[in-house]
């Protein structure tokens, strides 16, 4: 209840001319950054921190975390628009967001997107609101065992998920590690796989492959099936978008399941993307016709949008009261907070309780404000699908490329995307799946960091990760995660060849 | 209209001149302040405040930008130094990495190939434990450590860097034996300490506080030569005054400290270097600097020229000594 009058409080802060319009300038330009792929959220953020330093906290946090949401808004706009994501978090939009639009559905998909999305972050927020003293406690639980445990639950949930051959996904996730692991290792301290090439120090970035993999690779696809995108004649009108979020109520089960995912993810270390990929495995999982997913299913896009915003907005939460930032633009936030002479760290609650009641108040209010301006933009973004190829696809490129040089300022990294292009058309043409390459190159420098300071504390034993109820329990479900499908399949088999057998006798 | 623009441009800039004493190196575009850490980390703070007043007091007359290159643990930034010899537009930022990351890692670039300019502050190294540990000071805590052998857990940000060298120090000088555990920066490891997943680690003030004000994890000494400056209680009635330092705790280690260092590429001109110390000067006089010294409890030192040069002479036989010693150096 204390928590609840804190609010309100904190409502009388957010609630001023002056903060609102900061929300709406912050989620425009945040909308503006996400939709350009590379020019995401942390680099946004960083953009925006020098102008910050003349403001006071709370309108300086409102504006950043506003351009947040924004850009976490903006990079699914692409996703399904062009299939090609403004943030690695809305990868897993891509999957059936981009068959719907295009089958012509495109304003129903960035609707369902957006109200799904919106649904999430309001979950993530009440959380932090409710439980936000629990939450700070628990997470403190976590060490590296733990951090293990959540990353091999996400990869388990998504290895045996099936669609593409199970071989193909191993040999997708591998390269993912490997391009994970080029750079400067901090468990050793020694540089890998970079052949002496100074370029290669800051190893690769996953942005860029996602550019690559994903922008380039889906234009080299497209030029060679007829220079045109499908599903240009839809139409669009606004009221398309209220039908959808008449919808939305309908998928309830898909909306619960996946809050909780994203939140789980966010309040842990797993992350926006990590919950993403594994909200929409388990949505496939769970579906009575799993066979409809890939191929323009609304649950498609429901699931990961709803646990991506979910993990975003309750990621606040671990930065706030712990100061572990919980993404890239957490960190660049938490510089901020610095700079504006806060110290992130449990007591910031107790001292400025105005600042971290403000943000936790704008997060209500920039999140209605982001999901009224995005679908506001609905019908406007579809209608960009009707401009022809030939002026929409060369833009799409130099965009792509400025994109990949913002992510580094390096000309490098420009060719890197193109051969990152290059792999991405030859997956589509060899039917490799490239969803598990990015995931690994997300998450997996992470989990081998975890892993190896594992087997640091336990001097090289494996039984770390039996040795309390809470790893142990995760590991538990993480294998549970990976066995299951292989499980049914071999049951499924077997009651094939019985029944085989009961025919020939 | 036009002859007015003209004239009051005139006026400006000779108010300018005379305001400024003619130094022999202007800058003549925008300049990049080049950050060998990702966004967030200690020397990005400390890039920002210095861009945010040199805006604030105007102190150079062209826009400054940050740019992060982290990469590599800061290697990134300091070979697009190598990579900018003779331009005299980009500072790169940093601390004593400059000159210690060629001895641990075959990297792309040479100490030689940057200009020393200045030093702005010394950063602290403390011992941390946990609130509730039954340690009462530094000695009891090495002598817990010398009991059980290999068994207590020291955190820290990094590998070969200044927490695990420091590490190898107390090590050397005690006789105890921790398993050093690196994670990706102090946040972490203060989080880690906080949680008693780790026994102890060696974080800056900064990088501890919001953990101590809380009461979750307590310093025990300073790795300084004299006490930190006094300041107001942080937890228990107790500031950054009140720790010893560890000479007095009994641990026969002299001193540890990072400086946070300023330099420009290799071959520029000579009036630029004193145009940027001078520069660095002014920020280290400012009120805006002294808040952020006391704020994160770091020790404000300026040095520059000689002193400076003397100092990184000093400081890199010192660590270069430990990694020797510790089979660290790769050349």
């Amino acid at each position: 209840m204390e928590n609840f009058a804190s609010l309100l409080h904190g409502f009388q802060i957010a609630l001023t001319t002056h903060h609102v319009a900061l929300m709406m300038a912050g989620v425009l330009l945040g909308i503006l950054v996400g939709v350009l792929p590379g020019l995401g959220a942390p680099n946004g953020v960083s953009l925006m921190l020098p102008l910050t330093f003349s403001m006071d906290p709370v309108s300086a946090i409102i504006l950043l975390t506003s351009l947040y949401w924004g850009a976490l808004f903006g990079g699914s706009t692409t996703s399904i628009l062009f299939n090609i994501p403004g943030e690695p978090s809305s990868v897993a939009t891509t999957f059936d967001g981009h068959p719907m639009a295009k089958q012509g559905r495109a304003t129903e998909a960035l609707s369902f997107a957006f109200l799904s999305a919106g649904f999430g972050a309001m979950a993530g927020v009440i959380l932090i609101t409710l439980l936000s003293g629990w939450v700070a406690r628990f997470a403190l639980k976590f060490s590296s065992p733990e951090y293990f445990a959540v990353y091999f639950m996400t990869f388990a949930s998504f290895v045996g998920l099936g669609g593409a051959s199970p071989f193909k996904t191993i040999v997708s996730m591998a390269m993912g590690f490997a391009f994970a692991s080029i750079g400067m290792d901090s468990v050793s301290g020694n540089v890998r796989l970079t052949y002496e090439f100074d370029v290669l120090l800051a190893g690769v970035s996953f942005l860029i492959a996602v550019i690559g993999l994903f922008g380039i690779g889906e234009l080299l696809q497209t030029m060679e099936e007829g220079l045109r995108f499908e599903g240009v004649k839809a139409k669009v009108s606004p009221r398309d978008v209220l039908a959808t979020a008449l919808k939305l109520p309908r998928y309830w089960l898909a909306l619960l399941r996946s809050s909780i995912i994203g939140i789980w993810m966010g309040i842990t270390p797993g992350g926006p993307t990590a919950a993403s990929f594994m909200s929409y495995a388990m949505a496939k999982r769970s579906s009575r016709n799993p066979e409809k997913f890939g191929k323009g299913e609304p649950e498609g896009v429901i699931s990961p949008e709803t646990a991506d915003h979910a993990a975003g907005s309750s990621a606040m939460l671990p930065m706030l009261a712990l100061g572990i930032p919980g993404s890239a633009t957490a960190a660049v936030m938490m510089g901020g907070l610095m700079i504006w002479g806060l110290n992130p760290g449990p007591m910031l609650f107790v001292e400025r309780p105005d600042f971290v009641w403000g943000l936790i108040a704008s997060m209500y209010l920039g999140n209605v404000v982001a999901v009224i301006v995005v679908l506001a933009t609905v019908p406007l973004f579809a209608s960009i699908l009707r401009i022809p190829f030939s002026i929409i696809g060369p833009a799409i490129v130099v965009v792509c490329f400025i994109g990949a040089y913002t992510v580094g300022n390096k000309a490098f990294d420009i060719w890197l995307a193109l051969a990152f292009g290059i792999v991405g058309y030859l997956f589509k043409k060899l039917d490799y799946p490239i969803a598990p390459l990015v995931l690994a190159m997300v998450i997996g420098d992470k989990a081998e960091d975890a892993f190896r300071q594992s087997m640091i504390f336990s001097q090289g034993s494996l039984s770390i990760f039996w040795s309390n109820p809470l790893v142990a329990s995760l590991m538990a479900i993480g294998l549970a995660l990976l066995l299951f499908p292989l499980i049914g399949s071999t049951r499924r088999g077997i009651r094939k060849l019985v029944t085989a057998r009961a025919a020939k006798a | 209209m036009k002859r007015f623009c003209i004239a009051a441009g005139a006026a400006l800039a000779s108010v300018i001149a005379a305001v400024v004493p003619a130094a022999a190196w202007q800058p003549t575009k925008p300049i990049e302040f080049v950050v060998t850490s990702g966004p967030g980390g200690g020397t990005d703070n400390f890039a920002r405040i210095v861009q945010s007043i040199i805006t604030k007091h105007k102190l150079i007359e062209q826009p400054v930008v940050v740019l992060n290159k982290g990469g590599g643990s800061g290697a990134e930034g300091y070979i697009y130094g190598k990579g900018a010899k003779g331009d005299a537009h980009k500072v790169v930022f940093g601390t004593n990495n400059a000159y210690l990351l060629p001895y641990v890692a075959k990297l792309g670039y040479k100490f030689s190939d940057l200009t020393p300019v200045s030093a702005l502050a010394l950063d602290e190294f403390l011992i941390w434990v946990k609130g509730d540990a039954p340690y009462a000071d530094a000695k009891a805590y090495v002598e817990a450590a010398k009991a059980k052998p290999g068994s207590l857990k020291m955190a820290g940000s990094q590998s070969k860097d200044t927490d695990q060298t420091l590490t190898a120090m107390i090590q050397e000088a005690t006789g105890a034996k921790w398993i050093y555990v690196p994670f990706q920066g102090g946040g972490a490891a203060a989080t880690q300490l906080a949680g008693g997943h780790v026994d102890s680690n060696t974080n800056n003030p900064n990088e501890n506080i919001g953990q101590w004000k809380a009461g979750q994890v307590k310093p025990l000494c300073v790795f300084s030569p004299v006490r930190l400056a006094k300041s107001d209680p942080v937890h228990d009635g107790k500031g950054w005054g009140d720790i010893p330092t560890c000479k007095e705790a009994g641990l026969p280690l002299e001193a540890f400290q990072m400086p946070r260092t300023v330099w420009l590429p290799a071959e520029v001109p000579a009036d630029a270097v004193a145009f940027y110390a001078d520069v660095m000067e002014k920020v280290s006089k400012t009120p805006e600097w002294a808040e952020f010294i006391a704020r994160t409890a770091q020790t404000a030192r300026f040095m520059k020229g000689k002193e400076f040069t003397d100092f990184v002479a000093k400081d890199e036989a010192a660590n270069a000594k430990v990694f020797k010693s510790e089979g660290w150096v790769v050349n």
